[in-house]
């Protein structure tokens, strides 16, 4: 979707950051694409690890908006949407921190209903699915959630027309843009195509507590079909060290773990995304 | 745990709160930390303690825990009879707890969420760096039940509480009156939708809770239909629904979502909000820049 030269004319207004106020110590930097709002949180990254950047509590990236809540003052906000448009913000590299591994069972119950949408047989589902090149593109709905893009536009499927009233943890689901794998066990709608056992997107007690993070990288490494119930062997996954599977059963309870409803709210009858006044996310891309 | 707090009365919701842990909302995670961070800085201060310790916030109907060593506490936030082994006491004064005494933190008679504070703080497994139950994901220490356990912290030794004749308080407003600074999807309501926010009368909704203060009153009229691509959510923001009414985010929010914000709230005036029970009339005004 490069444009070319000749119609750079308008590329400007397509590149160009539109910046609002959001209270008295934030900012809300929109793009109109994915691509410019994610090399723009890659570049605010950047310049707070180099220190050149006003301290500001919150730096979340949306679909194609970067909010920045909590600098110390207002006039730190107003600075910073004066200087932020003038600013060199080159495109992501291919590159970056490594790749995390999710091993994946094809296995999920929308499988058929999504392999329909595509048009091609279950199997190339998880081949396509598993050949892709994923990256977070933000964070929400539950810690540990991450919103991967990278599947091509032709594969973008509409969430299930009823949502679950549950969704076991680990379960990995497809919406719009996006794919997900819960990292608890609650209410959701996305198209279901698989289960990832062995992987822990969250654990509080570990050193980063959630394992995907905007702009992380991901794959999905299919699972040996053969494999045992635990998905076989744990050597797939790759990406970080600290993302042992033993971690999947140790789950400390209590603590919002991979384990579900083992937080504070375990015993109430909703599930996270219930008692949110009007839901995480848009109907269309809450999972 | 047999120097810690034992709950003979968990009340209608008791959590542990302290300052939150912001500045992990781009993974998910809310802020969370007690509603009224005024209050449950000064429930701190009274009991020597620094402001980052837990406290108890109750919710309405208050609580009653015993104490399984000598303590000293102070109830702070909404005003409500408090009593010591059934013995009337001081609110908003540090009170002695002889081991065994059982610390009663009435209905409140008016506001919503008291704060609790003991010398030495509550003690849960921080996680995140705080202590705080965010009631949203489920981080934190579990809310009070009938008969559950909590640790204290101990008292630094040569802390001894303040004795202070009053710490002067304001009583929560008998009407909210909140300003609001525009934006950032302003754009995504009509002319009317502005003014009525500006000008019609809301109250507070009996739907309310940590994550959410809803609102009941007229619809904001949008000037756009659909929803937005989902986008970060600032503590505060006056978040608008398809049908209309607003809902104010409060600690425990979301921290993404996909329904246009017409204005934030700023955080000063939080507090205020979190101490408004159901039926408090609710106004906005423009904030001073």
């Amino acid at each position: 979707m490069t444009a070319p030269a000749r119609t750079a004319q308008a590329r400007p207004a397509a590149e160009e950051p539109v910046l609002r106020r959001v209270g008295r110590r934030g900012l809300l930097v929109e793009y109109a694409t994915a691509e410019r709002s994610e090399a723009l949180h890659a570049e605010l990254l950047r310049r707070r690890a180099a220190g050149t950047l006003p301290p500001v509590e919150e730096i979340v990236p949306g679909a194609t908006t970067v909010l920045l809540d909590g600098f110390a003052a207002p006039e730190a906000a107003r600075r910073l949407a004066e200087e932020l448009p003038g600013w060199h913000v080159p495109p992501l590299s291919g590159g970056g921190t490594g790749v995390v591994e999710i091993p994946v069972r094809y296995d999920g119950p929308d499988l058929a209903d999504v392999a329909a949408l595509w048009g091609v047989s279950e199997d190339e589902v998880a081949r396509i699915h598993a050949a892709t090149s994923f990256r977070v593109a933000f964070c929400g709905f539950a810690p540990g959630f991450g919103y991967l893009t990278g599947l091509e536009e032709r594969y973008h499927v509409p969430r299930r027309a009823t949502p679950r009233t549950r969704v076991p943890v680990g379960a990995v689901g497809l919406a719009g843009p996006y794919t997900g794998v819960y990292p608890r066990s609650s209410p959701g709608g996305w198209q279901l195509i698989g289960t990832a056992p062995e992987t822990v997107l969250w654990d509080p007690d570990r050193t980063p507590a959630a394992l995907l993070a905007p702009g992380t990288r991901v794959r999905f490494v299919p699972l040996d079909a053969h494999a045992g119930p635990d998905g076989g062997p744990s050597g797939k996954q790759s990406g970080e060290p600290d993302t042992e599977p033993s971690a999947v059963r140790s789950g400390r309870p209590g603590a919002g773990s991979a384990l579900p409803h083992t937080g504070p709210d375990g015993g109430r009858p909703s599930g996270p995304a219930d008692p949110v006044p009007d839901g995480p996310g848009t109907p269309r891309e809450r999972p | 745990m047999a120097d810690g707090l034992e709950t003979v009365r968990a009340g209608a919701l008791t959590t542990v709160q302290d300052l939150g842990r912001a500045g992990y909302a781009h993974l998910g995670v809310p802020r969370s930390g007690a509603l009224d961070p005024a209050a449950h800085r000064l429930a701190n201060r009274l009991v020597g303690n620094p402001e980052t310790a837990a406290t108890l916030e109750t919710t309405l109907t208050g609580c009653a825990v015993r104490v399984l060593r000598p303590a000293v506490a102070v109830v702070t936030g909404a005003p409500c009879p408090v009593s010591v082994d059934g013995c009337p006491a001081a609110w908003g004064q540090p009170v002695r707890l002889p081991a065994g005494a059982v610390l009663d933190v009435g209905t409140a008679t008016h506001g919503v969420r008291s704060y609790v504070a003991f010398a030495g703080g509550v003690d849960a497994e921080p996680v995140l760096g705080s202590r705080a139950t965010d009631l949203l994901s489920g981080l934190g220490p579990a809310p009070l039940t009938d008969g559950s356990v909590l640790r204290l912290g101990a008292p630094h030794p040569e802390d001894r509480p303040p004795t202070a004749d009053t710490a002067p308080w304001a009583a929560p407003p008998d009407e909210l009156v909140l300003p609001v600074v525009p934006g950032p999807r302003d754009d995504w309501f009509a002319p009317e939708g502005l003014r009525t926010l500006r000008t019609a009368g809301y109250r507070v909704s009996a739907a309310s809770n940590r994550i959410g203060l809803r609102l009941e009153g007229p619809a904001l009229a949008r000037a756009r239909e659909g929803e937005l691509a989902s986008e970060g959510m600032p503590l505060g923001a006056i978040q608008v629904p398809p049908e209309g009414r607003p809902v104010i985010f409060l600690a425990d929010h979301p921290t993404t979502g996909g329904y246009p914000v017409i204005g934030v709230v700023p955080a000063d005036a939080l507090g205020a909000a979190a101490q408004a029970p159901p039926g408090t009339p609710v106004r906005f005004t423009p904030a001073a820049p």
